[in-house]
């Protein structure tokens, strides 16, 4: 059984595409091959900056031969029909078998597919392959119309056998498939010739090219954290730049560097920022003292002078770069320290936060305004919570925000403390923008929680005032993030506070503009936005509790409750219901009150009437009914209490009491009776069980 | 790889000389700086405009380019508002243009057995020109030292076929080479020379001369009369019929209203510099530039340079 060896030869294709490319490449193949009946045993995937390959080994020589039988007209058919099925069949009349059936002596086509050699199913797939590739972003180049990543220099493609390696004849677009490739474009120039993967492999090495980009990252990380270690530092793990620098090199070479003394009195995140995202260097710190003391640098060759002029080339570079961090950490600094901040928030006055909701400036005095509106309910100094407020953002106007943004937030923290605000100011000014993400910690200190609270808020309200929201996959503003990030605060804080109330707040001064076909008061389109942002949040709340485990039916039942604007509540709620329905008498309930409920619905709509007079129990018959007028009557009082202190565990303990009872009643009576007086009385009866479970949640939403 | 060590260059404008003579060889005409102020050599029309169409073209040359905003009265050791590009523009890109690049870093004394040299992605796009391209920024032991970028679309228009373009900073480059830690203090003729002149002896004096205008001095209404009338200009040019009524032959006046949109560009730059342009209305006036070159765009391909021939029209 031959192996089949691709490797496609191009420009520097960009590191983040690598992997998933190989993997494409690897799929896409094998299915084509599998779908052509070339079976396989194993199939593996490499790339280097240079080169996607792949090889599938144990392939079949060529495609097994199919045979179809198909059933035609009767012998004795119409001369049409038997030509008809000819034409189908593609073939003569004497090719046809002629078979004894029950009805009667039938044609029969035979037809065969002869199989067809693995090399033609390979040229014609790989074609297809090259021709539709799925990168992200795509070229031409020179006069050709051929698309890929970047130049496509060659296509290495073999079968090779004990006999040896044959070329699979193939040519897009003038480039043939050959059976030779390059190794390292400095190190090893020029082209060799190649039989099979493991030579492949072993040439490759020899001309300074590692072909797996674990292996390069396994080396990459080993060197570095040993000479880290021989020197008694650490190195500083980064997962997604190790994948990157490996994806960059096809021979490793680490070298590690000295930071200048001058710029280690940095913060530690500001040299790791600079240093990764300029340099693409790991930093090296001292584990004593945790400062970062040197960097890690991967070059993609070995030289006569051991990596010097690399070395010193690139610590000249990184000089450069750290100069200008320190430049602008020593000038935040002195802003930070002479004039608390002033200058950059009066910056943000400049700042457009989005055309239609004002500057930053603008924003923040919202953010401030709501965060002492809210901060009470979380229990945060209201005052410290509107200064955190209006601090917490003026990082984003200093130099080192400027040129790195994913510092903001560290950095305000850092100049807070510089400024010498008060410890919980500072803390927000790092923690309000969290949570970032499902697996981001919501923020502890209660400041940090009610501004990250109120920022969110600002921007939902916001968006929803313009009439911005997400549609699809389209949410530029990140406010599903900002709405989850709202009800996880709000549970893990357990903050009772009702949102319509806060949105209302929130929309007061903006200019509202829902859309409606109808012309509407501006309290109108206020409170259809604040609905409707709302239930935005009780979509984002399912998603969240279903993540949980809690079924979207409980939820439901719960949302359908008043106040379901206080989350905490309602998740409560839901929690409560959750667990009752778990239990034999909950579950049981829920039948009892749907039958309860559809006998009445359907009497009701029968009668015209709605039976909410009330049930005398003058007019109860039997045993299980006077009994069920007793286990409502002694309820009453249980769910008021239970409902009031919003007790829903004890409001959902009293409703299963409610379950033998109700199962009796029908097990009992039959509802409608001739006697017309106790009908309606029975049905009043069921009217006072829905209303009383209807009290505590919507059961007709639960499904069976 | 060399074994003939090439020697290094001593001088910034040794660099420079050393490019024009490699492009040369390699068959590409040398051209002279374009006369206009412009942000960066691909608003060269020998860039911008020629690498519409389907005809030909192999172009290399110096470009001085201007950057308001990054003027520091001559104080930072690497941000200049006035500095120079090196450009190349290969047109359809040859399939060995990295080698080619390569050797040209070799012909300016950078040793490839000593140095590591890197293409690290790099998309690049011109909001203003309407141009995009998928490439490389090129590192020399982690400096970038060059942008390498295949062309896919300029002024609106896909091209076919593709251009190769190799964009050099020579400052940085050359300070690089020569290792020299503040542009100033770089040689610009060889040292040895009876008169020898510093970077600094040439262009100090005229960085903090543009600083101080480009900041606080400009006037800013001028300025903005000015980026009106070359926008009316440039639309009035491409408004004429193409077929001239004195001579009575056709001709697309595509350079000439280019020129306009070059000019509204460098006036957005400097407005853009003395603070006056918010960030809401910075789009709108890229936006204009933008519509500008694609109109150009529209016209240079209807010219004989960017193809136009009497068949194709007919």
């Amino acid at each position: 059984m031959p192996d089949l060896l691709i490797e496609l030869f191009s420009e520097e294709i960009p590191a983040r595409m690598q992997a998933r490319a190989a993997e494409d490449l690897k799929k896409r193949m094998t299915d084509a091959l599998v779908e052509a009946g070339l079976t396989y045993a194993g199939a593996s995937a490499f790339h280097t900056p240079r080169r996607l390959c792949l090889t599938v080994h144990g392939l079949l020589a060529e495609s097994p031969m199919v045979r179809e039988e198909r059933k035609g007209p009767r012998v004795d058919a119409p001369e049409k029909a038997i030509e008809g099925f000819l034409r189908g069949a593609g073939l003569t009349r004497d090719q046809l078998e002629e078979r004894d059936e029950k009805k009667g002596r039938v044609f029969f086509a035979v037809i065969e597919k002869p199989g067809r050699p693995a090399a033609e199913i390979v040229a014609e797939e790989l074609e297809k392959i090259i021709r539709n590739f799925p990168w992200p972003k795509s070229m031409r180049w020179g006069a050709g119309s051929l698309r890929w990543v970047r130049p496509l220099h060659s296509i290495l493609c073999i079968l090779s056998d004990e006999e040896g390696a044959a070329i699979v004849p193939l040519d897009i677009d003038g480039i043939k498939a050959g059976d030779s490739t390059e190794g390292h474009r400095f190190m090893a120039p020029g082209r060799f010739q190649v039989r099979d993967f493991d030579q492949y492999q072993t040439e490759l090495k020899r001309r300074f090219v590692v072909l797996g980009a674990t292996e390069r990252a396994d080396a990459i990380w080993q060197d570095a954290s040993n000479q880290a270690f021989a020197s008694g530092l650490e190195l500083v793990e980064d997962k997604g730049l190790l994948a990157e620098v490996a994806g960059l090199v096809e021979w490793p070479v680490v070298l590690m560097g000295e930071i200048g003394a001058e710029f280690l009195e940095l913060p530690p995140e500001v040299l790791q920022t600079s240093m990764k995202e300029h340099q693409k260097f790991f930093s090296v710190k001292n584990p004593k003292t945790g400062r970062i003391e040197r960097f890690v640098t991967v070059a993609n060759r070995e030289t006569k002078d051991n990596g010097a002029t690399i070395l010193a080339g690139n610590q000249k570079v990184l000089s450069a770069r750290l100069s200008d961090a320190k430049f602008f950490w020593e000038n935040d600094l002195r802003i930070a320290k002479q004039e608390k901040m002033q200058p950059w928030r009066d910056q943000l006055a400049n700042v457009t936060f989005h055309a239609w909701l004002g500057s930053q400036a603008e924003r923040i005095e919202r953010i401030a305004a709501l965060a002492a509106e809210i901060a009470p309910a979380l229990g945060a100094d209201a005052e410290l919570a509107a200064e955190a407020a209006r601090i917490a953002k003026a990082d984003l106007s200093s130099e080192m925000v400027y040129e790195f943004p994913e510092l903001q937030g560290l950095m305000g923290r850092y100049y807070a403390e510089a400024a010498g605000f008060a410890p919980e100011v500072a803390a927000a000014c790092e923690e309000h923008y969290s949570p970032l993400g499902p697996t981001d910690d919501v923020p502890a200190a209660k400041v940090s929680a009610t501004v990250a609270l109120a920022d969110k808020l600002d921007m939902l309200t916001g968006f929803w005032a313009i009439d911005e929201k997400p549609t699809g996959s389209k949410d530029p503003f990140a406010l599903r993030r900002a709405a989850l990030g709202v009800i996880r605060i709000l549970l893990e804080h357990a903050v009772d506070l009702p949102l319509l109330r806060v949105f209302t707040s929130a929309f007061v001064g903006r200019t509202v503009s829902v859309t409606s076909t109808e012309p509407l008061s501006f309290e109108q389109v206020q409170a259809s936005a604040a609905a409707d942002l709302l239930s935005f949040f009780h979509d984002r709340l399912k998603v969240h509790l279903r993540d949980e485990g809690v079924r979207h039916d409980v939820i439901d039942a719960c949302l359908a409750m008043p106040g379901n604007d206080d989350l905490v509540s309602m998740v409560a709620r839901a929690r409560a219901l959750s667990e009752v329905l778990g239990t034999e008498d909950g579950a049981n309930l829920v039948q009892g009150f749907k039958r309860a409920n559809n006998i009445l619905t359907k009497e009701e709509e029968k009668d015209g009437v709605s039976y909410e007079f009330g049930a005398d129990p003058k007019f109860a018959e039997a045993q299980e009914e006077v009994a069920l007028f007793n286990a409502l009557e002694a309820a009453k009082p249980k769910l008021d209490a239970a409902n009031k202190a919003e007790d829903f565990a004890a409001a959902m303990a009293t409703l299963a009491t409610l379950r033998a009872p109700i199962d009796a009643f029908f097990e009992a009576v039959q509802v409608n009776t001739d006697n017309e007086v106790v009908r309606r009385n029975r049905l009043n009866l069921l009217s006072t069980i829905r209303s009383t479970v209807l009290q505590v949640a919507d059961l007709t939403r639960i499904e069976a | 790889m060399s074994e003939t060590r090439i020697e290094k260059p001593r001088s910034f404008q040794e660099i420079i000389l050393r490019l024009q003579a490699y492009w040369a060889a390699k068959g590409c005409a040398v051209m002279q700086p374009y006369d206009m102020e412009v942000g960066a050599g691909t608003f060269h029309p020998a860039t911008t405009l020629r690498s519409l169409g389907s005809k030909p073209w192999a172009a290399a040359y110096v470009q001085p380019s201007r950057r308001p905003t990054d003027g520091r009265y001559g104080e930072n050791p690497n941000r200049l508002q006035h500095y120079y590009q090196y450009q190349v523009l290969i047109k359809p890109s040859p399939p060995d243009l990295q080698a080619l690049y390569l050797g040209s870093l070799e012909a300016i004394g950078i040793d490839m057995e000593l140095h590591d040299i890197r293409f690290v992605e790099d998309d690049w796009e011109s909001p203003t020109l309407g141009a995009w391209g998928l490439g490389w920024e090129v590192w020399c032991d982690g400096m970038e030292v060059s942008q390498f970028t295949y062309f896919q679309q300029v002024g609106g228009h896909d091209c076919h076929p593709v251009s190769g373009e190799l964009t050099y900073g020579l400052e940085r480059l050359a300070m690089y080479v020569l290792g020299i830690d503040h542009v100033m203090d770089m040689p610009y003729n060889d040292p040895q020379a009876p008169i020898a002149l510093k970077y600094g002896d040439v262009f100090r004096q005229t960085e903090q001369e543009y600083s101080r205008w480009n900041f606080d001095v400009a006037n800013t209404e001028v300025l903005l009369k000015h980026f009106e009338e070359a926008e009316a200009e440039c639309q009035a040019i491409l408004a004429q019929e193409h077929v001239d009524p004195k001579t009575g032959k056709r001709i697309v006046m595509a350079h000439p209203a280019y020129d306009q949109c070059i000019k509204a560009s460098h006036l957005f730059n400097l407005l853009d510099a003395r603070g006056v342009i918010s960030v809401t209305e910075r789009q709108a006036y890229i936006g204009r530039v933008r519509a500008l070159a694609k109109q150009c765009a529209d016209a240079f391909v209807q010219t004989e340079a960017g193809g136009w021939t009497p068949e194709s029209a007919a």
